[in-house]
C-alpha cells in the first residue's frame, strides 16, 4: 500500500535565550488502511509532532512528504490546499465555531474547497453524520449539544473534504469512557474500514492498544 | 453567498447589540458630516455668488498697477547721474482708446462689457446732503451687464432707457431722506454744474452701504456734468462663465495696460478665508467619522481576540491568511454600508430641517431660509469618507487575525 505521509528525521526546535527541542530526529511513515497511535508522557512532544505532520508548524531539520511530494518548499497557500484536501483534525477540545450550526460546522470546509454545489454539500454532510450517529443533531447549535456530541461533530467535519489521513490529538481526552468507546470505534473504522491513515496521540493506553502500531516518544524522541 | 461573507455576517449578527451600536457611530457621523457640509457649501456657495453679482466680473480701471518709469532711467538703467525730483508727466484721467476696447471686448463670445463714467454728486433735499455715486452707463447696457435689474422694487431699467434725466436710487437713500417715487432731485457736481433728476426706479440689494449711495444715470448726463464728454473711467465687463474672470482680466491686462481686476482678485481675501473655513469644517465632521471608525475599530478587534480559537483552527481546516483577512474586512465594509445607508437619509432629513430655519443675517435687510447645497459631490465624499474609515478601522485588526498561528493558540490548549 502506498505511503500517504512520510518524515524524514524531523526536528523542530523552538528559539529562543534558551531553545526548547520539541521533536528531535522523527522519522515515520504512515499508508492507508493504517491505524497507529502516538504515546509518551506529558511534555514529550506528541502534540508538536503532531503540527509538523499536519503541516500546521514546519520542521526546523528534516522534510514532512505527503503522497510522496515535499511539503518544505511550499508557500502558505499550497499548505493550506493540502490540508485542506488531504487532511483531517480532530483535537482534546471540538473547536466547533459556535455561530455555526453542526450541519454549517461540518460543509464548512466544503464550502472553503468550492468544489460541491450547496445541494451536493448538504447531502454530503447530512450522510457524514448520520453515519456518526447525529443524523437528528444537523439544525443544533454547538451549545445545545453534549460533549460527545460535539467531537463526533468534529469528526464529521475532519471528514468533510474525504481527507486520506486523520490527525487527532487526545480526540477523547475531554470524553466520558461511553463517548469516548464511541469515537474511538469510529476512528479506528475509518482507518480499517474506509481505507485512510488515521493518526491518534493519546493517554488511554486501551485506546493506544487498538491500533496497528503504535510511537512512543520520550523527550521528543521516538523510543 | 461568498464563503468569507457568510463568516462574517454570521460573526456581526451573533453580536447584533454591539454591531447596532457601531453602525449608529457611522450613522450620526454621515448625517452630521452631511449636514454640516451643505450647510456650509450652501453658504460659501451663496456668499460667492453674491460676491459675483454684486460687482462685475472684471472692471478695467484708468489707473496702471506700477508708476511708468521715466524715460531717462528706463534707457540709461544703469547711468552714472542719477535724475532726482523729476516731476511725472500728468496723465489725463479716463481710459484712453476705450471705445475701440469695447468693441474688441464685445466681439468676444461669451462677453458683455461695458463703458461708465462714475463720479460724485451732491444730493440735497429737505435740508439735508447727501454723497451720492453717480454711476453713468449706456442704460441699455445696465440691464444686461448688471444685476441691478434683479434688484429693483419699483420701476425698471427699461424705463431709463425711455427717460434718459431719469435716475434710479438705492430705497435706504430715499427713506433717509423721504424722497418718494417720481420725485425730481437735484444733483451738484464737483465742476459746478447743477441737474434734475427724475426718480424712475428704486433698489434694494440688502446692502445698505451699497444702497445709500449708489445711484445709477445715464452716461451722457454724467459726461456733461463732469465736464468730461467722450470719456470713461472704467469698463466693467460680465463673462457667462464667472470663474474665467481672472485669467481673462490678466490676459485683458497685458494687452491693453490699464489695471484690470477680477472679481477673484477684488476679494482674494474672503476666498482665502473660505478655505481656511473649509479646513477647519471639514477637519471638525471628519473629525466626528474618525471617532465612529474607532467604534467599528473596537467591536471587530474585539472580534479578532475573542476568535483566536476559531481563526486557528479555521485555518488548520484549510483557510488561508487572506481568507482570514477578508472575513474581518468584510465585516467592517458591511458595518459601514450599513451606517451609510442608514446615515444618507438621517442626513437629507436634518438638511431638509435645516432648510425651513428662517433667519436675517446681519446687516441685511431680509430675512432669509439657510442656504444649503444638495449637490451631489457632498454625497460622495461622505460616503467616501464613511467607507474609507469602516474599512481601514477593520483592515488592523482583519491583519492582526490572518496572522495568528494556529500552533500558538493549540499549544495553549485553548
Ligand atoms: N511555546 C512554547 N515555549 C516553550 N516551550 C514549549 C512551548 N510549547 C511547548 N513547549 C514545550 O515543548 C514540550 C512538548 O510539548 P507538547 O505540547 O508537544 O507535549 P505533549 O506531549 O503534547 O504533552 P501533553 O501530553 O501534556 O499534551 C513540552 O516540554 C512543552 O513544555
Ligand atoms: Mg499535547
Amino acid at each position: 500500500m502506498s505511503v500517504l505521509l512520510e518524515a524524514r528525521n524531523i526536528t523542530r526546535i523552538l528559539p529562543g535565550e534558551i531553545p526548547v527541542t520539541l521533536v528531535r530526529d522523527v522519522s515515520v511513515s504512515f499508508r492507508a488502511g493504517e491505524f497507529i497511535s502516538i504515546t509518551g508522557p506529558s511534555g514529550s512532544g506528541k502534540s508538536s509532532l503532531l503540527y509538523l505532520l499536519g503541516l500546521l508548524d514546519k520542521p526546523t531539520q528534516g522534510s514532512v512528504l505527503i503522497e510522496g511530494r515535499d511539503t518544505a518548499a511550499m508557500d502558505e497557500e499550497e499548505l493550506a490546499n493540502l490540508r485542506l484536501e488531504r487532511l483531517g483534525f480532530v483535537f482534546q477540545f471540538h473547536f466547533l465555531l459556535p455561530e455555526f450550526t453542526a450541519l454549517e460546522n461540518v460543509t464548512l470546509p466544503m464550502r472553503r474547497l468550492g468544489k460541491l454545489s450547496e445541494k451536493e454539500r448538504r447531502a454530503r454532510g447530512e450522510k457524514i453524520m448520520s453515519e456518526l450517529g447525529l443524523g437528528d443533531q444537523l439544525n443544533k447549535l454547538p451549545k445545545q449539544m453534549s460533549g460527545g456530541q460535539c467531537q463526533r461533530v468534529a469528526v464529521a467535519r475532519a471528514l468533510a473534504n474525504d481527507p486520506v489521513l486523520i490527525l487527532t490529538d487526545e480526540p477523547t481526552g475531554n470524553l466520558d469512557t461511553v463517548s469516548s468507546k464511541v469515537v474511538q470505534d469510529i476512528l479506528k473504522n475509518l482507518a480499517h474500514q474506509q481505507n485512510r491513515a488515521v493518526v491518534a496521540v493519546t493517554h488511554d493506553m486501551n485506546f493506544a492498544g487498538m491500533a496497528d502500531r503504535r510511537i512512543h516518544l520520550v523527550d521528543g524522541k521516538i523510543v | 453567498m461568498n464563503i468569507a461573507v457568510f463568516i462574517a455576517l454570521k460573526h456581526l449578527l451573533s453580536r447584533k447589540r454591539q454591531s447596532v451600536v457601531s453602525v449608529m457611530g457611522i450613522v450620526i457621523g454621515v448625517a452630521f458630516f452631511l449636514a454640516i457640509s451643505s450647510l456650509m457649501q450652501g453658504s460659501q456657495k451663496d456668499f460667492i455668488k453674491q460676491l459675483i453679482d454684486s460687482a462685475p466680473h472684471i472692471t478695467v480701471s484708468d489707473d496702471f498697477r506700477a508708476a511708468k518709469r521715466q524715460p531717462v532711467s528706463a534707457a540709461y538703467p544703469h547711468g552714472l547721474i542719477d535724475l532726482r525730483s523729476v516731476k511725472p508727466l500728468t496723465e489725463t484721467r479716463g481710459i484712453r482708446g476705450y471705445k475701440k476696447i469695447l468693441e474688441d471686448l464685445k466681439s468676444m463670445p461669451g462677453v458683455l462689457a461695458s463703458a461708465v463714467l462714475t463720479g460724485q454728486a451732491l444730493l440735497s433735499f429737505a435740508g439735508k446732503d447727501v454723497n451720492v455715486t453717480l454711476n453713468g452707463m449706456i442704460p441699455e447696457d445696465l440691464r444686461d451687464i448688471t444685476t441691478i435689474e434683479d434688484d429693483m422694487i419699483r420701476g425698471s431699467v427699461d424705463d431709463l432707457i425711455a427717460d434718459r434725466n431719469g435716475i434710479l436710487l438705492g430705497q435706504s437713500l430715499m427713506d433717509k431722506l423721504s424722497l418718494s417715487f417720481g420725485d425730481n432731485i437735484t444733483l451738484a457736481a464737483s465742476t459746478g454744474q447743477v441737474r434734475v433728476f427724475r426718480i424712475i426706479g428704486t433698489f434694494r440689494t440688502g446692502r445698505s452701504e451699497y444702497d445709500e449711495v449708489q445711484a445709477f444715470v445715464d452716461i451722457k448726463r454724467v459726461q456733461s456734468m463732469l465736464d468730461r464728454t467722450n470719456r470713461a473711467n472704467s469698463i466693467i465687463i460680465k463673462l457667462d462663465n464667472p470663474d474665467d474672470a481672472f485669467y481673462f482680466s490678466r490676459d485683458l491686462e497685458a494687452r491693453i495696460g490699464y489695471k484690470s481686476v477680477s472679481w477673484q482678485e477684488a476679494s482674494e481675501d474672503l476666498l482665502n478665508t473660505l478655505v481656511i473655513r473649509n479646513i477647519i469644517m471639514y477637519s471638525v465632521v471628519s473629525a466626528v467619522l474618525i471617532v465612529a471608525a474607532f467604534g467599528i475599530y473596537n467591536i471587530i478587534s474585539t472580534v479578532v481576540m475573542e476568535k483566536h480559537r476559531d481563526i486557528s483552527i479555521m485555518k488548520s481546516m484549510g483557510f488561508t491568511a487572506s481568507d482570514v483577512k477578508q472575513i474581518f474586512l468584510i465585516q467592517g465594509i458591511v458595518l459601514g454600508i450599513a451606517g451609510l445607508f442608514a446615515g444618507l437619509p438621517l442626513g437629507c432629513a436634518l438638511m431638509y430641517a435645516l432648510m425651513q430655519v428662517r433667519f436675517k443675517p446681519p446687516g441685511a435687510t431680509e430675512v432669509i431660509n439657510m442656504p444649503l447645497d444638495w449637490s451631489v459631490p457632498q454625497f460622495l465624499i461622505a460616503s467616501a469618507f464613511a467607507l474609507t474609515a469602516a474599512i481601514l478601522a477593520a483592515w488592523l485588526p482583519a491583519r492582526k487575525a490572518a496572522q495568528v498561528l494556529p500552533v500558538d493558540i493549540l499549544r495553549g490548549g485553548m
